[in-house]
Order: C-alpha cells, then structure tokens, then sequence
C-alpha cells in the first residue's frame, strides 16, 4: 500500500511540474515560438475542465446508482459540439471582435454595455461556481482519504490538507492568470497546463478502465457478460430525466464561466472550433468508455456499502494495484484543479471587472487622474478576487460539512448557470432582445431556481418544511417542488423545466414591450450580425485577389487611366515587386479617399469594406444605421416639443416674477406710505410735547392749544392703525359677515346721524324715503360703515356754498343701487381711477384721513358681493353702491 | 438785521409748531403749503432759509429742490429738507438734488434749531 505521505510527495512533484509546463509555455509564448501552443489539439484539450472531478469520480458512481443516466452529462455537450458548431463559432466570433473577457462582460455589451446586468450575471455565477469548488475540494479530501484510511501514520490531515490545497490552487491560478491584462494575450501557460491535466486524467481512467477489462475481468467478452448480468444493463430510460439532462448538460457547456473563458476567451483561431467539434466528442467519448465496466466491477468486487463515487480508486486498491491507484488519484487531482483554477479565474475576472473595478473608480471619482496605476490595481483587484472566490469556495466546503449535500451541487450549478441561456442565445440571434428582457428573464430564472432547486435541496434551516408541504404563504400552488400544481415530477426536471420556460418567456415579453437604447440597438446589430461585417481575424490579409478586385471597381469609377495610375504608383511606394500594390491599411486608406473624391465617403468605405470585408458595413449595419437617423428625428421632435414647452414655461416664470415684482413694489410704496402717514401725527406730537415741556411763558390759550393738537393727532394716529387693521382683516378674507335683515331707511337713518353727529355739520343730506323701503339682509354694520364713509367724505371735501349731499336708491333688475351726489365741484378727472387706492388722497388732505376710506369700502362691498364705484357727470362727488338684492348665498 | 426762513410744508400743525420754534429765535416765519407754486414763492420772499417738505400736493419737494438749484440766484441758498418717508433712498435722492442738510420726521425740536443755526452760520461767513 502506498503510503499517504508519497501520494502527498507525488501530489507535490505533479503541481511543481504543472508549474514547469505553464511557466515554460509562458516563455515559449512571449518569445514568439511554440507554435503548437496555439495547436487545435490544445484548445481541444482545454476544452476538457468540463469533465471535473465530478465527472471524474461520478460518472463511475452514478453509473453505479441510476445505470446509463451518466451518459447524458457527455451527450449534452457532445450534441452541442456536432450539432451546433455553427453557433458556437458566432459566439467565439463575437467574443473575439468585441474583446469580451468573460460572459457577464459578453451580455453586458450585448445589451447596452449594461453593468446592471453584468453584476447579476457574476452574481449568479458566483453563487453556481463556489459549491462546484467546494465539489472540487471535496472530491480531493475524499481521495485522499481512501489512502489515509489505510495509513494512519501520514501527513495527511483532513481539515488542513484542504485548505493548502485550496490556497495552493489559488496561488497557481494568481501566478498564471493574472500576469498580463490584455485579454488578447491569452494565458498560454494556464491553458497548456490544463491540456496537460486533460492527457493526465483521460489517460488514469483508460489505463484503470483496461486494468479492469483485461486485467479482472479478462477481456471484453467476459466483461460484456459481467455487464449484462448487472443490474446496470436493465436499469431503464427515464425519457424526462434525460432529455433534462441532456439539455441542462449542453446549456451548461455554453453558459458555465469556465467553459466561457478556455472556448471563446482563450480562443486563438476561430479555426479550431472545427477540429474541436470532432475531436472533443470523441474525447467525451474516451472519457465514458469504460464508466460501466468500472462501475460493475466495482459493485461485483467491493463490499456492500462501497461508495461507488470512489471506485476508481478503490478497485485498483482492492486488487493491490498501488500505482494504478495512485495513477487514478492523480486523474482525479487533475480534474479537480484544472476546473478550480479556471473557474477561478474567470468568476475574479468578472468580480473584479464588473464589481470591484466600479466600485473602486467610484471612490476614486474627483479624486484626480489615475492613469498610471490603473494597470496595478486591475491586476491587484483580479488577484483579490481569485482569493475570495477560492475562500468562498473553502468555506462552503467548511460549512456544508462535505458530506452527501454537495453530490447533487453538480447538476444543480448547471441549471442555475443555464438561466442565461435565454439571454445568450436571444443576444446571439434576436436583435429585438433588449437589456430588460434579458433583465427581467434573468430574474424570474434565477428566484425560480432558487426557490425550487437550490432551497429546497440544501439541508436544514435553508427553508422552512412548511413552505415546502404547504407553499409559500400556505398557496399550494406555490410549492416550491409542484409549482402551479402539477405533481409527481422530478425536483430537478421540475425547477429547469419552470424556471427556463417561465425565464425564456419572460425574456422575449419583456424585450417585446421595452424600448432597445441607441446603443443596444448598435451592439445587438454587431451581434446578430457579426459575420457580416467581422473577419476572421487571419487569412484574408495580403491577398492579391483582393488588390485586383480593388483595381476593377477603381477603373470603373476612375476611368482606367487614372486608376492604373494611382495602382501603379501605390505598387511602386511599396517597393514594386509587384505591378498591384498589396492591401495594407495605408494603401486601403489613401485609395478610400481617392474614391471618395467621386462618390462621397460613405460609399467609398462601403465599396472598399465590400470587397476587403474588413471594415463594419453591412446591410444590417446600414438598416441599423437608418434606424438610429430615424429615431434621432423623433428624438429631434421630441425635443422641438420640449423646448417649446419649456419657452411656455419660461414666459409664465417671467409673467410671474414680473407680477412678484410688481407686488412687491406695492408692498414697498405701501409701507412707504404708511411710515409717511405714521410719522406726520407723531412729528406733531412731539414738536408740541417738547415745546410744552421746554418753551416757558406759554399762555394759557396756548397750551390748550397746542394740547388740542397733541389730542387730535394722537386720535388720528389711532384711526389710522384701526384703518390698517381693518383693511389688512378684509383683504386677507378673514372677514366674519355679520348677517341680518333691516331696511334701507333704517340703516342710512343710523349713518346719517352718526356721521354727521358732533362737529358742527353744515351739509344737508336729501333723501327720497319712500324708495328707501327695501329689505336688505346683509352684514348691516359693514355696509353702513360704507355709507357712513361716503356721507363724512362729502361732508369733508364738498365745497359748495351751500353743500347738498342727494341720496337716492333704486331697485333695478334684482339690484340695490344707491347713489351719493353733492354738488361740489368732484373729483377731477384724472383722480377718478385712483380714489379707490390705499393712501390714495384727493387734493390736500386737510381733514386728517389717511385716504384708507374709500380702499376700505371698496374691500367691504366686494366681501358683501356688490361693488362701489364713482359715477362720473353728476356735477358733484358722486359714488353708487351697489348690491344684489336676493344676495342670500352671496353673502359669504 | 432780520433773518427770514421759507417753511414749506402741507402739515398744519407741524408749520405751526416750526413757526413756534424760530420765532422765538428771532426768525421771521413764513409759511407756504402747496408744492405747485413753491418756486416762485421762494423767489418773490427771498429768505435767508428755506425748510423743505417732501411730500408736498401738486409738486414734490425733492423736484422742487432741483429746480432751484437749478437757478443762478438760488443755488447757493441753504435748503434744510424735512421727510416723512424715512428710506434712505430718500437721503441720497437729496444729496445728489443738493440739499444743504436733510432731517426724518419726528424730528426733536432742539435738532431742528440746531440745523438752522448751522446753515445760517455757513452761509453767513461764506
């Protein structure tokens, strides 16, 4: 038995030689030779970190367990191989022209070169990708462990020994796949190393698959009898779980971030994918040769109880073959670390380029130019990465115990990577496809498989067992394993065959009903389109073929003269070895604008992009190019609505300021006028206070005097602050109308005599009582202050010899009109508009009012729903006041 | 020697109250209320003073004070200029029509006094 401290030896001594073969191929690689770095072969080896420990190690157990079912892992990817090349070489084709660095950054320019989705796209990945790396983990423990079992004495601890493993691996994905950034530098070291890897584990399980056929079983005939006297060669097809796993299995293959990176990322010649579309079927096929053999020998051999997930290990073992198994062991640590490094790899690129690097230019926002470092922290931010998603991976490993929770992680990870199928292809293929399609898709897939797969397949708390009997929220048809009620199907069938469809649907609805960006819309053409208008990258250069195309067109826009000319003296600047010049840039760039001299520019590139392929017109470019005018225009009417919209604003934001201006130029007149009208009874007031207090030998009829002054601007003051405070309480509306029923005679009877009443009152009022008998119901004290108002004004400012003043009142059309006339000389003209305005006095105002009256009368006759106004060509001052008679509701 | 002030001023009871004051000075008091014919008042009375309302009815004091200064024989004439307004927009308004000192009302009546002594020192030296 081969001691435990050995295996770890050759464990050590294989990886130091991995390192070799990545370092040297590094070498080979930046000097410029190694051909065969860039080999089909190679890219098809690489191709191979599909086949993981899992399937390393699994495919014999599942064998062992469910028969034939293992076959649909290696069918899936196979179809899509043989099948399907043609849109695997559209996705390589389109990583390569648009330089993606992964499929989060693919989908991201798809879709608008949209961060959102590239985030949800690594977050997804990172949640499928750590519990495959804690498999991978786990599968390295448990082997070991076969060995350790044997050999107590060893070195091997089992917590220990993986997390070594684990930072070992992250150290060599560190080394070698972060040393250079440019994405079209590929990372020849890592990918030879896993070529490496994939001749390492393929070769361990056909030299275990012969020592089992010709070694225990004795040959093939023998063999094909053991098997069919299995149990494995009756297990039946279960046709929904193998179309579902034939088809999770080929999504996968596309979707899954490692296979991304070794297919499209690493890709060197599209040519390739042609050799691989055979060769790596067969390998696939290679690789499941001898799966069932193992399989019923194992169970033939070992006792009952057996995990059959190790029986390639433990069959050699159990035969004493040390170095078979230690063989096997090393196909096994091969699988696991070619896909942990990979994986590795790719999931940092997206966290640090679609996660950390945002967030860090974020931070680094105004903070000034970052030019110089840039390089430094990418590089630093994706070595980051690699740590934490192997850290993840570790500790996944810690916390799910490594027990049978992580066998089923496989095929789980792949449906939960399989939800950016829609997305993907859609992109591919559908220019309609719109960032919220493949948003909204996106979404629904993954909180589908998370609530029917991913919850209900982890142990303990993860969700609750009344969620998973009763539905969530107790709705039966929420039951995360019998959606919508439809029972009795495998979990797994189940959650892919929902979560795709209803993620598929959701993807197209959405893209249907949203609106594509301008640039989506680019992007999506270029994708859908991308044979049109890319080149394969090699092979087309410096065809002479091209050149005398070139010259046939020019002739016949030229002339042939003139272009024979201009071709002869391009083949002479070049060296004249031959009479056409060859198809560089610069000779392409001068005939361009040679052409476009006589057909415009567009045309030009157009004719030559025609012929050399190399440039980006297609039709589908120039239909998408029309698009974009077209929508511009709209754009542009939009705008044109807009910015006429915006000038109707900005006219009613000058009108109101031009009104707030206005308003508060009133408001400073205002004040201005009160502060006049406040300071000239109090200037009198003091003058006469001082001179009371100061001056001696007044006379007795002085000082009585000059009291009675005191006295009468102290009571002027007073009636200007009640007129202020009356006005201010009418012109805010906070007026309370006292209403009541009373006659008209009645009330001019109280506001005759209260106006008239003490001084000694000189004018004679003229009233025809018998009109005067109507009923007004109103706010009776208001409009007699009214009346009161006009009857003193008279008595103040009529000038007559003899001042009369007429009150007459009618009734006219539902209407009191009532008229106040004397027969002085009135109001001039031009004073007429302004009698009605604050401080708004007529001739000098020697009656002592602050001209706030007739502003107050008009306030109250507004508040009363009648109005106030003056009536010109009476002869004398004349106002007519006027209210509705049936003014019940009015009144308010 | 007799000393003559010009008071133009609508308020009554402040002219009587200034009237008071100077009289008892020893000034001779004449009063005029109406902004319209202020000018030719002054010119016909030629005091040694005038005292200026601004907000006089038919023509503001302010206007009244330009035109004055204005006219050759009058520029020079000390102009003591009275306001109720209390801006001070009002002052400068005044300073730049060339008032010769420009007081707010209320005013004190030793301030006014004051005011009146000091113009007629200046002029008189001058």
């Amino acid at each position: 038995m081969a001691t435990v401290n050995v295996l770890i030896l050759v464990c050590l001594g294989y990886v130091v030689f991995l390192f070799a073969v990545a370092f040297a191929a590094d070498r080979m690689a930046a000097a410029g030779r190694g051909k065969w770095l860039r080999s089909p072969l190679i890219y098809t080896l690489s191709l191979s970190i599909y086949c993981t420990a899992w399937t390393f190690y699994g495919a014999v157990g599942n064998a062992a367990r469910s028969g034939l079912e293992f076959v649909t892992i290696y069918l899936g990817p196979t179809l899509v191989m043989v099948s399907w090349w043609w849109g695997l070489r559209k996705l390589v084709r389109v990583g390569r022209s648009q330089r993606v660095t992964s499929i989060a950054d693919l989908l991201s320019s798809r879709y608008g070169k949209s961060n959102t989705l590239a985030v949800c796209v690594t977050i997804l990945a990172v949640l499928g990708g750590t519990p495959y790396i804690a498999l991978q983990l786990q599968s390295i423990t448990l082997s070991f462990s076969i060995f350790a079992e044997a050999d107590p004495s060893g070195l091997y601890r089992e917590g220990s020994s993986v997390f070594w493993v684990a930072a070992g691996l992250a150290v060599f994905a560190i080394l070698f796949g972060t040393r250079n950034l440019d994405v079209n530098e590929r990372h020849h070291g890592v990918v030879t190393a896993i070529a490496v890897e994939a001749v390492v584990k393929l070769f361990a399980l056909i030299a275990v698959g012969v020592f089992v056929v010709w070694g225990i079983a004795g040959g093939i005939a023998p063999m094909m009898e053991r098997i069919d006297a299995s149990e494995i060669g009756q297990w039946h097809v279960d046709a929904g779980r193998w179309t579902t796993f034939i088809f999770l299995s080929a999504a996968a293959f596309i979707c899954l971030p490692r296979m991304f990176q070794v297919m499209v990322v690493e890709n060197d010649d599209e040519s390739h994918l042609r050799t691989a579309a055979w060769a790596f079927p067969l390998y696939l096929l290679l690789m499941s040769l001898f799966v069932v053999p193992i399989a019923v020998v194992g169970l033939d051999l070992l006792p009952e109880g057996a995990n059959p997930d190790l029986f390639v290990l433990t069959v050699p073992l159990s035969q004493g073959n040390d170095w078979l198994a230690m063989l096997s062991f090393i196909g096994g640590f091969s699988s696991a670390t070619s896909m942990v490094i990979v994986t590795a790899m790719a999931l940092s690129t997206m966290v640090s380029n679609h996660v950390v690097m945002p967030i860090w230019l974020n931070t680094q926002e105004g903070t000034g130019s970052v030019s110089g470092d840039v390089r430094n922290i990418v590089l630093m931010a994706r070595r980051v990465s690699i740590a934490v998603v192997m850290a993840l991976g570790y500790f996944y490993y810690r916390l799910s115990g490594g027990g049978a929770a992580l066998a089923s992680i496989g095929l789980v990870a792949f449906a939960g990577i399989s939800q950016i199928l829609p997305a993907l292809v859609g992109g591919l293929f559908w220019r309609g496809a719109t960032r919220t399609g493949a948003l909204v898709g996106l979404t629904v897939g993954f909180v589908l498989w998370i609530y029917t797969l991913l919850l209900p397949g982890m142990s303990g708390a993860s969700m609750p067992e009344s969620v998973l009997q009763n539905g969530l929220f107790g709705l039966g048809w929420l039951r995360p394993q019998a959606l919508f009620g439809i029972e009795g199907i495998d979990p797994i069938v189940h959650s892919v065959m929902w979560s795709l469809l209803l993620n598929t649907i959701a993807f197209c609805v959405a893209s249907l009903l949203s609106f594509p960006s301008p640039l989506e819309r680019l992007q999506g053409a270029q994708f859908v389109n991308v044979f049109d208008h890319s080149v394969a990258p090699r092979g087309w250069s410096g065809s002479v073929a091209q050149s005398e195309d070139l010259m046939i067109m020019t002739q016949r826009i030229l002339g042939t003269g003139p272009a024979q000319e201009f071709f002869q003296a391009e083949a002479e600047k070049q060296g004249g070895r031959s009479h056409l010049p060859e198809p560089t840039p610069a000779f392409l760039g001068r005939l361009e604008r040679e052409l476009s001299g006589s057909v415009g520019t567009a045309t030009a590139h157009a004719m030559i992009g025609q012929i050399v392929g190399g440039s980006s017109v297609s039709v589908e470019d120039l239909l998408a190019v029309a698009d974009e005018s077209a929508q511009l225009l709209e754009y542009s009417s939009q705008l044109e609505v807009k910015s006429s919209e915006l000038s109707r604003t900005a006219r009613q934001l000058r009108e109101a300021n031009a009104k707030l201006t206005q308003v508060s130029a009133q408001k400073d007149s205002f004040l201005s006028q009160v502060s006049h009208e406040l300071r000239t009874p109090m200037t009198s007031i003091r003058a006469f206070s001082e001179i009371m207090r100061d001056a001696e030998g007044l006379s007795g009829d002085e000082q009585t005097r000059y009291a009675t002054i005191i006295h009468d601007e102290a009571l002027r003051l007073t009636r200007l602050l009640d007129d202020l405070l009356d006005l201010s309480v009418l012109e805010n509306g906070q007026v309370n109308l006292n209403i009541s029923d009373d006659s008209l005679r009645s009330l001019l009877d109280r506001a005759v005599s209260s106006a008239l009443a003490g001084a000694g009152s000189k004018i004679s009022v003229r009233r025809a009582r018998a009109a005067e008998r109507i009923v007004l119901h109103t706010d009776l004290d208001r409009l007699g202050q009214v009346f009161i108002n006009l009857i003193s004004n008279a008595q103040k400012y009529c000038d007559a010899e003899e001042p009369v003043l007429t009150i007459s009142a009618y009734d006219v059309g539902g209407r009191i009109i009532i008229d106040f006339i004397d027969n002085g000389s009135g109001i001039p003209p031009g004073a007429r508009s302004m009698v009605f305005e604050k401080f708004a006095r007529v001739g000098g105002d020697k009656a002592g009012g602050a001209g706030l009256g007739l502003a107050i009368c008009r306030e109250i006759m507004q508040r009363l729903g009648g109005e106030i106004s003056y009536l010109p060509g009476q002869g004398g001052a004349a106002f007519r006041v006027s209210l509705p008679l049936a003014h019940r509701q009015a009144a308010q | 020697m007799s000393r003559k002030v010009l008071l133009i001023e609508d308020e009554p009871n402040i002219a009587e109250a200034i009237r008071f004051l100077l009289t008892r000075e020893g000034w001779q008091v004449e009063i005029h209320g109406d902004g319209t014919d202020a000018l030719q008042v002054i010119q016909g009375a030629q005091p040694d003073l005038v005292i200026l309302d601004v907000m006089l009815p038919g023509k503001s004091g302010m206007d009244i004070l330009r035109d004055l200064r204005e006219m050759e024989e009058l520029a020079s004439l000390p102009v003591l200029m009275l306001t109720a307004r209390g801006q001070s927009r009002d002052r400068e308004m005044a300073e730049n029509a060339g008032v010769s000192r420009f007081m707010t009302k209320p005013f004190s009546n030793a301030e006014v006094l004051t005011a009146v002594r000091d113009l007629h020192a200046q002029a008189t030296q001058m």
